[in-house]
């Protein structure tokens, strides 16, 4: 027992002599250090095509996808490895943190597909098609392609090769949503051809005036998604 | 205050804390739920015995090993498919024995190389408390292994090698507090399940006991709890202890990888008194001299090129939180210099580190951790290299250069 006492008075003694280094800065910026090489600092997206944009997301979608990649349910290992370990809390300060952020949008990206291409995805966004009973992106992600509080995302400032593969993988059901995953029912009545219309008309879409998500029952979804409780 | 007067403080802290724990174990006798909770947690159950996304204990957690895959099994108080119609008895010959109630053998995946030592009482607690969760009717899924290893006679022989059935016995020439932290660490803790070396078998022999090893199928290198060139705790403060077990972070270093896991399920539950215990313990176990550790052999033209790349890149992508001289703003970003666990003899982990990031676990002393990206999207094989061998080499730090080849092995390690 003495001799541990010792030692223990003796270790405590021999740490350096410095004075005590200075601790980070106490900020949501720097907790999210980890996060800002594949999503920007300001969640503004990079210049890999697959990384997205988290800025000024509605903070419960956000909060929706980490959620799920924590659990596993989305699926991208070096985000699944990084959040295992952290708790619905903290995922939720993550989630209002880039859902604050308001980083201008990028320009539009003008890809190299022609207009009819480009018309097909503006009906599709806008209009829908009524004989294949796909519903316009537009009367859910809102007029203005902004999103809505608190789960659906905005579709403006995303890459064509990021939209694609996210309507991918729920078409191939590697992404899924809280049950009824309406996005899931969307996708599967596309076709390859409608998925690069829409994402290269999406992609091709100037800033909008406001980059706000409207209010939370702003208007009336056209089927339920378990993502936008009523 | 002198350092007479220091050492008088402490005395009377650690006697206190004797005390404390004794009146915390007729305290815990209260609730035998309760206790049973906190043993359970202590046991880190729930690691194996609960799936990604799934209900709590009830199972099916894929384990890979070299022989195939293992499921965890369901340990409800479901009826059917759980341990519903099981009683006391037949629990604690489970725990002890390794052998379902009916005699078949267990395979060793589950640790009862370590429950072996947990007490009757805290193996009735442990039963109690799962007898009051929620049962959950979810059927066991059959193990996957290969031909052999599916044939469970073949544990035989490795019980006959690897497993001493038997009750912890404590030593009566050390503290209460000593036995104690034994009593978790050897037992309902099972840390030399990942802490010890891992021979063909699959097995850990007593004598090798807490040496350190790779986690076979994580790529993960457990360090040697006795030896103070790995994490071998002779030289820390019970304080830096307790704070690495309970919190995750610490101003000597962080746990990540499968430890952050343990800290997380387990040990941040742990009352301040067994988490001293634990320390105390391991202190103790920390061999007193380790010789001199192995300097950095390295040709030199090949080696101060590797160095002026990897100060480069440290430079540019790790001193804004590790600092230029590699002192860190603990515990939060940690200490690069003198930490330990970059100067072992094997690698794997400060490569792993670089490449894969990381969060602490948080904890509720450290609720909300910072993060290290990871790198693997964008240093080559060569920076990688580099930056890893300039920080096991730098500051004083005294471990060995590391290769391209090495960092790209690597980094296909599965990241769950
Ligand atoms: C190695 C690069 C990388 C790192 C580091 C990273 N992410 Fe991601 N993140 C991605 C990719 C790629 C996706 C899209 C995955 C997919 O295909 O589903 C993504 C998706 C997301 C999404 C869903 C976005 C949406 O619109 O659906 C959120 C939210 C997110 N990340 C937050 C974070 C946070 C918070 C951190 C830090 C804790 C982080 N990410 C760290 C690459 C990264
Ligand atoms: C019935 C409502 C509804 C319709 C119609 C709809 N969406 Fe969605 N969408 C959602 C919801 C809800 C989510 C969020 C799902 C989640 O929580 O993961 C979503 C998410 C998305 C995402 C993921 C965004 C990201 O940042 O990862 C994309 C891309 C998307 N939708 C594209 C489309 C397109 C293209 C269309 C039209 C073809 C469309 N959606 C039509 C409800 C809808
Ligand atoms: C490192 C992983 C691991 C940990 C930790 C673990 N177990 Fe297990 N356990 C297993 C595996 C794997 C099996 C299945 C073994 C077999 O089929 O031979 C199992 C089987 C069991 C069984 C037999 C149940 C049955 O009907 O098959 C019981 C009871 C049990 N564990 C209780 C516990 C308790 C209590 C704890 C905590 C004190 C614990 N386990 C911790 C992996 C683990
Ligand atoms: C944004 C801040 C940040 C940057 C930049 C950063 N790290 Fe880290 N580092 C951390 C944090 C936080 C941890 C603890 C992570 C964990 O526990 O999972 C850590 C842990 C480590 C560890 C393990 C330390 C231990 O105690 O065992 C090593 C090794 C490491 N970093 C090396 C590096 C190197 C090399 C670089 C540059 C290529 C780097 N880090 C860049 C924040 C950072
Ligand atoms: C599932 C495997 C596993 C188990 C079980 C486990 N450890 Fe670890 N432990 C590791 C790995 C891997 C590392 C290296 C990563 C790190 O340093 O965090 C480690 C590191 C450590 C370190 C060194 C941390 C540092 O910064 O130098 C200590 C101390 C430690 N473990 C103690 C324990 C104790 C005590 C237990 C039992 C209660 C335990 N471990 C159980 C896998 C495990």
């Amino acid at each position: 027992m003495a001799i541990a006492g010792l030692g223990l008075a003796v270790s405590v003694q021999a740490l350096p002599a410095f004075a005590q280094p200075a601790l980070p800065p106490d900020t949501m910026a720097a907790r999210v250090e980890a996060c800002t090489p594949c999503h920007g600092d300001k969640g503004q997206g990079t210049s890999d095509v697959y990384f997205p944009r988290l800025a000024g997301k509605p903070a419960g979608y956000l909060y929706n996808q980490l959620l799920a990649f924590r659990n596993g349910r989305r699926r991208y290992p070096p985000m699944n490895y990084l959040l295992e370990f952290l708790t619905d809390p903290y995922l939720q300060e993550m989630a209002d943190y880039f859902a604050e952020q308001h980083p201008p949008l990028p320009p539009p990206a003008t890809g190299n597909v022609s207009e009819d291409v480009l018309q097909h995805g503006q009906a599709l966004v806008t209009r829908g098609d009524v004989a294949r009973q796909i519903p316009a992106c537009a009367s859910c992600h809102g007029p203005a392609l902004t999103g809505m509080e608190p789960g659906i995302p905005g579709l403006l400032g995303l890459r064509p090769n990021y939209i694609s593969a996210q309507l991918g993988g729920w078409r191939y059901g590697t992404r899924t949503a809280k049950a009824p995953d309406c996005m899931q029912a969307v996708a599967a009545r596309l076709t390859e051809a409608d998925v690069t219309a829409v994402a290269a008309w999406l992609a091709s879409r100037p800033a909008p005036v406001s980059l706000a998500p409207a209010p939370k029952g702003a208007y009336v979804l056209p089927f339920q998604c378990g993502s936008e409780p009523e | 205050m002198g350092s007479r007067s220091r050492i008088i403080v402490v005395l009377a802290s650690l006697l206190a804390s004797v005390a404390q724990a004794q009146e915390k174990d007729g305290a815990h006798g209260n609730n035998i739920v309760t206790r049973g909770e906190y043993l359970a947690r202590a046991g880190d159950c729930i690691a194996c015995h609960t799936a990604p996304d799934g209900h709590i204990f009830a199972g099916g957690r894929a384990m890979p090993t070299p022989f195939g895959t293992l499921y965890s099994s369901n340990i409800t108080p479901d009826p059917e498919n759980g341990i519903g119609k099981w009683t006391a008895d037949d629990f604690y010959k489970t725990m002890h024995t390794g052998r379902f109630p009916d005699g078949g053998l267990i395979y060793p995946a589950m640790p009862f190389g370590s429950y072996t030592k947990v007490t009757r009482a805290d193996s009735d607690a442990i039963f109690a408390y799962l007898k009051s969760i929620p049962p959950v009717d979810q059927k066991n899924r059959p193990h996957d292994l290969r031909f052999p290893y599916d044939n469970r006679q073949l544990i035989l022989g490795w019980r006959t090698l690897f497993f001493t059935e038997g009750e912890f016995k404590p030593d009566p020439s050390k503290s209460a507090e000593w036995n104690r932290g034994a009593y978790l660490v050897e037992g309902l803790g099972h840390c030399g399940m990942c802490h010890s070396p891992i021979n063909a078998l699959g097995g850990t022999s007593q004598s090798d006991a807490f040496k350190g090893g790779l986690i076979p199928m994580q790529n993960w290198y457990a360090p040697s709890l006795t030896s103070n060139r790995e994490a071998g705790l002779g030289d820390w403060s019970t304080k830096d202890i307790t704070d690495l077990l309970q919190t995750g972070v610490s101003a000597r270093g962080v746990v990540y990888g499968p430890m952050a896991e343990v800290v997380h399920n387990s040990l941040q539950y742990l009352t301040d008194e067994d988490a001293r215990a634990m320390a105390l313990y391991l202190k103790g176990i920390a061999e007193a001299s380790s010789g001199p550790p192995p300097n950095s052999k390295l040709p030199s033209s090949e080696s101060s090129l590797l160095l002026s790349l990897g100060k480069t890149v440290y430079d540019a992508r790790c001193a804004s939180c590790h600092g230029t001289r590699g002192e860190g703003k603990p515990p939060h970003w940690p200490p690069l210099a003198g930490n330990q666990s970059i100067e072992m003899q094997s690698a794997v982990n400060p490569i792993r580190m670089v490449l894969n990031g990381g969060y602490p676990p948080a904890t509720m002393g450290n609720p909300r951790p910072y993060g290290m990206p990871p790198f693997a999207g964008q240093l080559s094989d060569n920076e990688v290299a580099a930056v890893v061998t300039y920080i096991r080499t730098s500051w004083g730090n005294r471990g060995t250069a590391v290769s391209a080849r090495e960092a790209n092995e690597l980094r296909s390690a599965p990241l769950d």
